[in-house]
């Protein structure tokens, strides 16, 4: 850190932002818990929260919300981060919804477990009784998010009116809920795509494999490269080849594009991202490109 | 578009304007000029602009964020967007302008470092510029920008613009304004807004970016006065570890001031003091903290310390008051503020309760007439107002200490957020 003149970087005021956002949820709430999907931003949040309680363990537990579709070297890295830090791992699974009934799976080529995570997650909120969930999205990822606050109220069946939120000034939340209300809070809000890269540049955080060039099966669909899985409802019109290919979210591997890439080291990838003229959503994500305003919508429904 | 964002500094600024100011443009071809635009939200806006028959890309949507707000064409709530160039990286809280959005401004200005106020060239100084300002100086965002913008429309004239900067210039004498700064802008063409224009040879000042670029805020912040205020008390109890067994550090964000270790500090409300032993961060003890760094300090002597206490130092301590006045910017819809309304105040890492004593007057943001006879303030008026606390809270002037003199009220029968307050006077 740069002391000399009482100014700090910009990587480091954000951190410290999280860190008092993260400190102040673990304070006032009973039950938070941090939502981890193993991907860049999740995993640099776990960075934060294990920063702000230092040199005691994350007073919270994690929890996955696990599609069944995932990328396996992405639960493979969540297991082993996990014991790690010696926190806790809660797993919601999309496929237990199904089989209990509370979601029907989508059918056709478009078919992806996205939009039933929302069901789970809720849920998974309900059922554990948790009432702070901290969300790895940032402001600067969508039109909709961009408006969220930091500490996000959702009322009772989970849902976020965009029209009604609690003003947030200074460094002060409003963290008052009743029962079977809770509220996502969104340490990262502040944070750019690249400011996330730069900072696990920083710190040195291990990220999975996925994120870093590497061969793999995929086919073409409407723009976006898929990986060729037993969840991807590839047409026969759509012929699979062998790709480098590197990912720029992980999400659901049925609705989650690759990137062409020769980036195999760190410095590689955040080079090949800070050129990239495409938003990271409108490049890798089939789910927010069905309609301008699908973010929000599902946002309201009670969506990460 | 920048390439890495680790060494730079950052500036937090808001924007202000009525509607049709250009507010979205200019934000628009900030983040266009900087290149912080990417192809697939550039192609979104085209196709929209020409669906719409537009002679130009309407830049401004860029920013138009919710669906209720595409649909009706207004900005109807704070949006927040980033760019960055190689010197700094910006945030920028986006406010509109409508009078009935008074709170969405004081939230965006509460966490500024400058704001920027619309002007549309053609109108000049309106009401709302002079509430805008208003705000800015009432928030004490430090640094203010007069953006006069649309100067394409009134032919570059330096005329026009020296008229608004005289009015302008004898109206902001009312109020507390630091530092201000007068810019002739084009957003929609982009004069002086990266570049400085070859339309208006008489200016010869910076193009708003560059002002934005270079304006010194590193001495903005209050280094003087030490304002710790505990947030939470980090004790690891790990019975395998037995260096950690005795570990209490007591962690929070720096509200002002420097501390070092072997500094002597006063803890409140106790009054005791005892010496800083060690500033901890999980990488590594640090040899000083200042604003607005998250550390955990710890402590020569076991005192009793918890969440809602405050460390400063012997000699220069905040107040220590249950009888509180203050500014107040009332943000309820659904009931206004009248003497004995009960609340819940939040202020520094500290809640307590609040009554409403007295309304002192009502401020007319566009006269700055003081109503004394007002018996209550509704959405979106602001008031000096004194509260009694049930119990005491450590403060500073807003005016010394924005994060000690700031505070919200919460109300219990809906748990909605309904003001904000800045503290005038403190016992
Ligand atoms: N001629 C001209 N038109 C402008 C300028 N800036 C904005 N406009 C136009 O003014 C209208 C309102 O602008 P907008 O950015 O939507 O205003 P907002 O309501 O303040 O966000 C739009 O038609 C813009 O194209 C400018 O510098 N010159």
């Amino acid at each position: 850190m740069q002391r000399t003149d009482y100014r700090l970087s910009q990587l480091d005021m954000l951190e410290a932002e999280s860190i008092h956002i993260i400190r102040e949820v673990a304070a006032e709430f009973e039950r938070p818990v941090l939502l981890f999907s193993g991907g860049k931003d999740s995993i640099t949040m776990l960075r934060l929260a294990e920063k702000a309680f230092w040199p005691a363990p994350v007073p919270f537990p994690v929890m996955h919300v696990d599609t069944g579709h995932n990328f396996p070297e992405v639960i493979e890295f969540r297991d082993r981060r996990v014991t790690e830090l010696g926190v806790r791992l809660v797993v919601a699974s999309v496929q237990d919804s199904i089989d209990q009934g509370r979601v029907v799976e989508e059918t056709g080529k478009w078919a992806s477990r996205n939009r039933l995570q929302t069901t789970t997650l809720l849920d998974a909120i309900e059922e554990h009784g948790f009432t702070a969930a901290f969300g790895g999205a940032r402001r600067d990822e969508e039109k909709a998010r961009a408006k969220e606050r930091v500490v996000s109220f959702r009322d009772e069946f989970g849902q976020w009116d965009p029209k009604n939120q609690r003003p947030e000034l200074w460094n002060l939340y409003n963290t008052k809920i009743r029962q079977g209300e809770h509220v996502r809070v969104f340490p990262l809000s502040n944070w750019t795509e690249l400011d996330i890269w730069d900072y696990i540049r920083r710190e040195a955080l291990e990220i999975p494999s996925i994120y870093f060039a590497h061969p793999r099966m995929v086919f073409e669909r409407d723009g976006l490269l898929l990986a060729d899985s037993p969840y991807a409802n590839r047409d026969d019109d759509e012929p699979v080849f062998e790709a480098m290919v590197r990912y720029r979210t992980v999400g659901d591997m049925s609705c989650t594009g690759a990137v062409k890439s020769v980036a195999t080291t760190l410095d590689e990838v955040i080079e090949e991202i800070a050129a990239t003229r495409i938003t990271e959503r409108g490049q890798t994500r089939a789910d927010d490109r069905s309609s301008e305003a699908a973010m929000e919508d599902r946002k309201k429904e009670g969506y990460f | 578009m920048s390439r890495t964002t680790g060494g730079m500094d950052l500036l937090r600024f808001a924007t202000a304007g009525s509607v049709d100011d250009g507010k979205s443009t200019l934000i628009g071809r900030l983040l266009y000029d900087s290149k912080s635009i990417f192809e697939d939200q550039l192609e979104a806006v085209e196709r929209t602009s020409q669906d719409r028959g537009e002679e130009y890309t309407n830049l401004a949507l860029l920013t138009d964020g919710l669906r209720a707000e595409r649909e009706q064409g207004i900005t109807i709530d704070v949006a927040y967007r980033y760019f960055a160039t190689p010197r700094r990286k910006f945030i920028i809280a986006d406010t509109p302008g409508h009078i009935q959005y008074t709170r969405n401004m004081v939230t965006g200005a509460s966490t500024a470092d400058l704001a920027i106020i619309l002007i549309d060239a053609r109108k000049g100084i309106i009401e709302q510029s002079r509430r805008h300002a208003f705000l800015t100086t009432l928030l004490k965002v430090p640094h203010l920008v007069l953006a006069v913008n649309k100067m394409d429309l009134v032919d570059y004239s330096q005329e026009t613009f020296d008229r608004i900067h005289d009015e302008f210039t004898a109206f902001a004498a009312k109020l507390d304004v630091h530092d201000l700064t007068f810019i002739p802008i084009s957003a929609l063409h982009g004069d002086n807004v990266v570049e400085r224009s070859a339309s208006m040879p008489w200016y010869d000042g910076p193009s708003l970016l560059h002002h934005l670029e270079n304006v010194h805020i590193a001495s903005d912040r209050n280094l003087i006065d030490v304002r710790f205020p505990v947030q939470y008390v980090i004790r690891p109890h790990r019975s395998t570890d037995h260096d950690l067994h005795d570990y209490r550090g007591y962690a929070g964000q720096v509200a002002g001031g420097v501390l070092k270790p072997g500094d002597e500090v006063l803890h409140l409300p106790s009054g005791l003091t005892t010496h800083i032993t060690d500033i901890d961060t999980a990488d590594g003890p640090v040899d000083e903290a200042f604003p607005p760094m998250s550390v955990t300090l710890r402590l020569a002597d076991d005192i009793d310390i918890s969440r809602g206490d405050m460390i400063c130092r012997p000699h220069n301590r905040p107040a220590v008051a249950q009888d509180i006045d203050a500014m107040v910017c009332w943000m309820a819809v659904e009931r206004p503020l009248t003497p004995r309304t009960k609340l819940v105040i939040k202020h520094t890492t500290r809640t307590a309760r609040a009554v409403v004593r007295d309304l002192h007057y009502r401020l007319d943001v566009n006269t700055l007439h003081r109503d004394e006879d007002a018996t209550a303030l509704s959405l979106n008026e602001i008031g000096r107002v004194g509260l009694r606390v049930t119990q005491p809270l450590f403060v500073d002037d807003y005016n010394r200490n924005r994060l000690t003199g700031g505070f919200v009220l919460i109300d219990e029968a809906t748990n909605a957020t309904v003001a904000a307050g800045m503290i005038t006077d403190a016992k």
